[in-house]
């Protein structure tokens, strides 16, 4: 058992036989070659298996934007460094709306997620999903369903939007959880008829839960209205860039002085309005 | 190298079918017990243990997680909910108790894939394998949890064969089953106990834990050994069983400390002079009338050759 790892490193010698017995061909210090030698063997190769694993986990946050996570699920990052991937959440889920991922699903094996246009998220009142999470990569600070952010529902083809032609679908409007809230329905002029109007619906990303239930009831073949992970589907304020009003109102009063009034300047020429006679 | 390809005849010849085959019968219905536990629900809505072999909830109240899916989960720095964490904390527990590997041999659902790829090499006589040291699976387990903390993603559980076939067979996502079938081509064609006795870092985890783990398997009348080397035949570790076995001549313990041992009692079944016996690691005791030197010395080197 000790054989091959001294010869594995005898000094070269042709008869290692006799290079073992030869005390000047001996390691002053077997133990500290042997753990080198180990370091060296066992290190590579854990280190070769690692650096494929890193790729891999890498290659694990591409998430198909049609893939939502469940509600309280943690941004992505995060959400895929506490989910261990036991099924508890879909187990708990009463409508089969989670399902774990599989290979070639999309999302990263094993973890949940939802199809909207399949089976929404029916926002049970209790929250079961969060609840069976043990590890927290559901926030168990969420106890009020529609605090949720499983994404934001954006009309994704105003071309084939029933409503956006003039007509009255308002589906998605009626089938929303917080109706009034998180879709509205903007009435505009319908300029291809001129006499009619146009019930635009619109969604208010702040109370959007992303449960899908809009997706999930357009009677388009393909639906007009999809959501979208937050992520992708809300972009975040430049921080450098302020609204004037909103800081007027902040200060209490206008941040700079009045714009200067400037006299009226033009030339004197006969006939414009003031100018003398 | 062991040419021992009939292990168990002479077992059975001496101590008859049942007690030449015992533990190979509990651990196969341990394995059953802790599958259907889990597929009782999905299959006949009878839920007792919700979610997979990484983290479970039975009956409501008994939380259990895998401890080697914590630490990466503690590596990739989110702090987890105390569900999780005390499930973790039970497992650990048990393990210190039961004998850390005896997850491997007992509950793992991909033994008996490896257990099989190990019967058809005894029995098609394929004896080549290649070279691996069974200290790999540390290094592989240091290397999931370094990755885990670099990436800050629960690396190992992207591709543990044992999670995914878990997941495969109670929750029905049948790519689940492709690393088990890798794993099982491996053993029987490379490598002999390739993956749970020399790369499985969950094994690793739990040899940590068999470190220090109460119940051991001892060989307690190592004196009636005959050399006829049927329990490294069997053994998928069997480096673990030399020291105790031929301790006579060191004065080394008869119990089988080494971590690696997965307490699958395979060594007990075949022994055809009931060598082995389970105990707990500080029961150093030799069987009645086994005077340490009685038996003929045999120089320990060829056993560990044949590890």
């Amino acid at each position: 058992m000790l054989l091959p790892g001294r010869l594995g490193l005898s000094t070269g010698n042709p008869n290692k036989r006799d290079a073992m017995t030869r005390p000047v061909d001996r390691p002053a210090n077997p133990q500290r070659r042997k753990a080198l030698q180990d370091l060296a063997r066992f290190g590579g190769g854990a280190a070769a298996c690692g650096v494929m694993l890193a790729a891999f986990a890498e290659q694990s946050r591409a998430r198909p934007a049609e893939a939502l996570r469940p509600p309280g699920a943690l941004p992505e990052k995060e959400f895929l460094s506490a989910c261990i991937r036991c099924g508890l959440c879909v187990r708990d889920c009463p409508y089969n709306t989670l399902k774990l991922a599989d290979w070639a699903d999309g999302p990263a094996l094993g973890t949940p997620y939802f199809h909207a246009r399949a089976v929404p998220c029916e926002m049970c009142d209790t929250v079961p999903c969060v609840k069976a999470c043990p590890t927290g990569a559901l926030d168990h600070s969420l106890v009020d369903i529609n605090k949720a952010k499983m994404g934001v529902a954006v009309i994704t083809s105003r071309e084939t939007c029933l409503n956006l032609q003039g007509l009255r679908c308002d589906v998605c409007y009626r089938v929303c959880p917080v109706i009034d809230k998180a879709i509205t329905l903007e009435r505009t002029h319908n300029t291809r008829t001129t006499k009619h109007a146009i019930f635009e619906p619109v969604v208010h990303a702040e109370f959007c839960t992303g449960c899908g239930k809009c997706e999930k009831s357009c009677v388009l073949t393909e639906a007009a209205i999809k959501v979208l992970p937050v992520e992708i589907a809300v972009a975040k304020q430049d921080a450098h860039y302020r609204r004037g009003w909103v800081e007027k109102d902040k200060a209490g009063g206008a941040l700079i002085d009045a714009p200067v009034k400037l006299d009226i300047r033009r030339p004197d020429l006969p006939g414009l309005p003031g100018a003398p006679k | 190298m062991s040419a021992n390809l009939t292990p168990y005849v002479e077992a059975r010849e001496k101590k008859g079918l049942w007690l030449s085959a015992r533990f190979a019968i509990l651990r196969r219905a341990s394995q059953f017990v802790f599958l259907a536990l889990f597929l009782s629900g999905p299959l006949f809505g009878l839920w007792i243990a919700k979610g997979t072999i990484a983290s479970s909830m039975t009956l409501g109240i008994l939380p259990l997680t895998d401890p080697f899916v914590m630490l990466q989960v503690l590596a990739t720095r989110h702090w987890p909910e105390m569900l999780s964490l005390l499930g973790g904390l039970i497992v650990l527990a048990a393990y210190l108790l039961l004998g850390g590997r005896s997850f491997c041999a007992w509950v793992c659902p991909l033994n008996p894939v490896a257990d099989f790829a190990a019967f058809l090499r005894r029995k098609l006589g394929i004896t080549q394998t290649a070279k691996l040291r069974p200290e790999f699976r540390n290094w592989i387990a240091v290397a999931a949890l370094v990755v885990s903390a670099a990436t800050g993603v629960v690396a190992w559980e992207l591709v543990n064969p044992i999670t995914a076939l878990h997941r495969a067979l109670v929750f029905g996502l049948w790519f689940g089953l492709v690393p088990a079938a890798a794993v099982f081509l491996f053993d029987l064609l490379v490598a002999k106990h390739g993956w749970c006795g020399h790369l499985c870092p969950v094994g690793a985890c739990y040899g940590a834990i068999g470190q220090v783990a109460v119940l051991r398997v001892s060989a307690t009348a190592r004196s009636a050994c005959d050399d006829c080397m049927d329990c490294f035949a069997v053994c998928p570790e069997p480096h673990v069983i030399g020291p105790a076995l031929r301790g006579e001549r060191t004065g080394a313990s008869p119990v089988i400390l080494n971590r690696d041992c997965t307490l699958c009692g395979a060594c007990i079944d075949v022994c055809p002079e009931a060598v082995f016996r389970f105990t707990t690691r500080f029961d150093h005791r030799l069987a009645d009338g086994a005077a340490p030197g009685t038996r003929k010395q045999t120089p320990p080197t060829s056993v560990a050759e044949a590890a």
